[in-house]
């Protein structure tokens, strides 16, 4: 796609769903690489610790310590931009295309997972705030040290801040129900749907989403039962 | 039958318009939905009353002329069906029976539950035809077409137009009836020349109506009266960003 048509695609519907479903599948990625990387947690402090460490320098020596993390970092931010705003544009165009309300209105083919797509939204970007200055700046978290990411980990989600552990719970699950119906409706956007898979590629967003729930969870909640200190 | 109405009466475009109600009786289970509506108004004629105003033309579920939000759905509880075709014994008796025009901003109340759907022809002006000139229907065999193509923009020009895609959709999108007329010619042999302008050309006047843009929860194609599938709007997305790139 030419460059000169970016701007084509951004004054369009459909080319916002694109820009929604590119900088969508972009996240999933990014998040996939997350959990992943979480669960290594499991392998004791050092190799996590070590893990994290690793994250900084990776990249070297064609890029200086820690670069690639911001390298990402960067193109996370607009990546999350583009998503939103085409997201908050989008909403205001259905907001302006039914000025009068129905007064009765059924319910019948939605699936909740669609019909909470833009609050579910705004709820896991509030999180990531929290997310952020709990295990990445250390503000909100009682450990809070540069480079002992396994000991902030256990000290953030000890048994006796288990409220913060459900309000993780309460995020990761509010961001598999975004993916439940973000999969498929990115496969359905960019036009590479074909309706003789409907139902595999039904099975494989659960199956997605269900993973990553469960994946980012293990976490929290073995710390908070104890199983990891 | 003994039902009771909730009604929409708006008495023009300007007037803001309030839902009404009407008890009617002896209502026969075989009359269609329209008919029962023509019941009440003959009554409401001889009661010296301003009779309700909505959209009918064949009655035979093919023009795409009659609407109605029955009970929050589009052409009312009845798949694969137009509200000229659905019949009272779909309904209990002694039900409340909530009847709404078509919502959208792209398509405004003229009076009661009719609304200007204008909007559709717009978009349709902006591409929805092919400009060859085709004299006569020519030779079956003049164009050959492959048979699964040719079944695919069938189910795709079995859109009457009707508009309760838009009217379902939480997003007042008008994507499927604009996808559904894109596949029907870009599936044809004769609709190829004009592909990338007449998807380009559509999907932006469908924008500058004021419609919505589509977010796949599939609400269209389950009010579509002609069960277009939600497959001709990815093909319409596909179609569109192949033409942007070009």
């Amino acid at each position: 796609m030419a460059i000169a048509t970016i701007p084509a695609l951004y004054r369009s519907t459909v080319g916002k769903k694109a820009i929604m479903a590119v900088t969508g599948g972009l996240m999933v990625l990014f998040i996939l690489g997350h959990m992943v990387g979480n669960l290594k947690i499991f392998f004791g402090l050092e190799e996590f610790n070590g893990y994290a460490a690793w994250l900084r320098t990776l990249g070297e020596p064609a890029l200086h310590e820690g670069w690639f993390l911001w390298i990402q970092r960067v193109g996370l931010l607009v990546v999350i931009f583009l998503h939103f705003s085409t997201a908050a544009e989008l909403t205001a165009r259905a907001r302006r295309a039914r000025p009068v309300k129905y007064q009765h209105r059924a319910k019948v083919n939605g699936s909740y997972a669609a019909r909470t797509m833009r609050w579910g939204g705004v709820i896991i970007l509030l999180f990531l705030v929290w997310h952020i200055l709990d295990l990445t700046v250390g503000t909100v978290n009682p450990h809070g040290v540069h480079g002992e990411a396994y000991q902030n980990v256990v000290a953030g989600f000890a048994p006796d801040r288990w409220w913060v552990t459900l309000f993780y719970a309460a995020a990761v699950i509010a961001l598999g129900f975004h993916l439940r119906h973000g999969l498929v409706s990115a496969v359905q956007t960019l036009g590479l749907k074909n309706p003789r898979h409907e139902a595999p590629l039904n099975l494989i967003a659960t199956g997605f989403s269900l993973l990553i729930v469960v994946g980012f969870l293990v976490v929290p909640f073995s710390v908070t039962v104890g199983l990891i200190d | 039958m003994k039902l009771k109405l909730r009604i929409w009466r708006q008495k023009n475009a300007a007037d803001k318009g309030q839902m009404v109600t009407y008890d009617v009786d002896g209502i026969s289970e075989d009359a269609s939905f329209l008919e029962m509506l023509d019941v009440l108004n003959e009554r409401l004629i001889l009661e010296g009353e301003e009779p309700i105003a909505f959209d009918h033309d064949c009655r035979e579920g093919i023009c795409g002329m009659c609407s109605l939000v029955i009970n929050g759905q589009p052409h009312g509880p009845e798949r694969n069906t137009t509200t000229c075709q659905l019949h009272m014994r779909k309904f209990r008796d002694g039900e409340t029976i909530d009847v709404e025009p078509w919502r959208a901003k792209a398509f405004p109340v003229v009076k009661d539950l009719v609304v200007d759907r204008g909007a559709f022809d717009k978009i349709i002006e902006a591409g929805g035809y092919i400009s060859a000139p085709t004299g006569t229907a020519p030779d079956a065999h003049a164009t050959p077409v492959p048979k699964a193509d040719a079944d695919k923009a069938f189910v795709a020009a079995e859109c009457i137009g009707c508009g309760a895609c838009v009217a379902a959709c939480p997003n007042g999108s008008g994507s499927l009836f604009m996808s559904a007329k894109i596949s029907h010619l870009g599936l044809l042999p004769q609709g190829q020349p004009e592909r990338d302008s007449r998807v380009l050309n559509m999907v932006k006047t469908h924008d500058e109506l004021d419609f919505g843009g589509c977010t796949n929860t599939g609400e269209c194609t389950v009010a579509c009266p002609k069960g277009i599938p939600l497959e001709f709007i990815g093909r319409m997305n596909k179609d569109w960003l192949k033409a942007s790139g070009k």
